[in-house]
């Protein structure tokens, strides 16, 4: 639902990076997204091709890789992964899951010349 | 083709001409642009403007005793309400500011206003969530004096203010009974992100199909951290909890200065 604004902010680091490195075009942006940012990759895909126009990263590829869900587990404190915010504890089905990754989006690199 | 460089001009061996050098310059021209085409390693958080703003504004609250609560529902669960009887219960017990946002019209900030107390309305226009950058601004434009109380009513939406921290002390989630008691599966982000959730419009309970109970066990399946409390805010039942709640919460930042 917030792509429109995710994908300003995504236009906004590639901008300050070709600035900061003198790239005058960016062909490609490689994006993580993590697998529990609260985000659809192909909503935020669709809202880049559009801010993007105009700029130095017109005509960009938005190149999307995921990153899995991670979090510990409180109750046996393992390192666990997880597709879903509020699932249980798969080794130990306790609830106390402290999120530890996975929740967040980096602009990983991008190319350009 | 060209032996030495792969151009198309057939170059016969021994013999050099001007436009063949000019071919072979362009395309090394070429190839050097080509190989121009950098990666550069940038490995920065979407987020992470939007959270040093909150930092800088969660210091400065920090710093003056000022609890800042963001007050986060979906439209229509009867925050503005929530927020005009807590001044009016308060009543003049701690001095109050509200930031009301939404996407058009200054109606909320009116109500508030009509109470007595300052209000400042941020209209996000087509954005769908308040962010740090937007509050800090708000905030410096109110006339907020240490120890305040500063409400920040977020845009009605239980999916994107989840994700921006504003520098508030912590979510306030409000849920109200006419709505599905399965909220809080449906949109876990938020009720994991906030630390009390108020169940408004209690009075409507009995002619209303909402089991509350299911409700707070789904809340509490989401995040086993958070705080429950019933209340109308329109009858004034169990409103003694929340600024009871309140008025700890506030203690415990005035203390800090």
């Amino acid at each position: 639902m917030h792509e429109l604004a995710l994908a300003e902010s995504v236009l906004h680091i590639v901008e300050t990076t070709a600035k900061r490195e003198s790239l005058i075009s960016v062909q490609e942006v490689v994006l993580e997204i993590g697998e529990l940012a609260a985000v659809e990759p192909e909503a935020l895909q669709f809202c880049f091709g559009s801010v993007v126009l105009g700029t130095v990263a017109e005509g960009a590829q938005l190149r999307i890789v995921t990153k899995a869900g991670e979090g510990r587990c409180s109750d046996c404190n393992r390192t666990i992964w997880l597709k879903d915010r509020h699932l249980l504890c798969p080794q130990c089905g306790g609830a106390h899951i402290h999120l530890t990754g996975g929740d967040r989006m980096r602009v990983l690199e991008i190319a350009g010349k | 083709m060209c032996g030495t460089c792969g151009c198309s001009v057939n170059i016969k061996p021994g013999k050099r001409n001007a436009s063949s050098v000019g071919t072979v310059r362009q395309y090394r021209n070429r190839q050097e642009t080509d190989t121009e085409t950098r990666r550069v390693r940038v490995e920065q958080d979407l987020l992470a403007e939007n959270d040093a703003l909150a930092a800088a504004n969660r210091s400065e609250f920090t710093l003056r005793g000022i609890l800042a609560l963001n007050l986060v529902s979906s439209p229509g669960s009867g925050k503005t309400t929530l927020l005009v009887e807590t001044i009016k219960a308060l009543d003049g017990a701690c001095p109050v500011a509200v930031i009301e946002g939404d996407q058009q019209t200054d109606y909320d900030a009116e109500r508030i206003r009509a109470t007595g107390v300052e209000a400042i309305q941020i209209n996000t226009g087509k954005g769908c969530h308040l962010d740090a950058g937007m509050v800090g601004k708000a905030a410096q434009s109110l006339d907020l004096p240490d120890g305040a109380v500063l409400f920040i009513e977020n845009v009605g939406n239980l999916v994107c203010p989840a994700s921006f921290d504003l520098g508030e002390a912590a979510k306030v989630v409000v849920l109200s009974v006419t709505e599905g008691e399965d909220k809080p599966l449906k949109y876990p982000d938020m009720f994991r992100a906030a630390r009390l959730m108020l169940l408004n419009k209690c009075d409507l309970l009995p002619y209303v199909q909402f089991d509350a109970e299911r409700a707070e066990a789904f809340a509490r399946q989401v995040n086993p951290h958070i705080e429950i409390i019933r209340l109308s805010a329109v009858q004034g039942t169990g409103m003694e909890h929340w600024l009871a709640w309140l008025m700890r919460e506030r203690q415990q930042k005035s203390s800090c200065i």
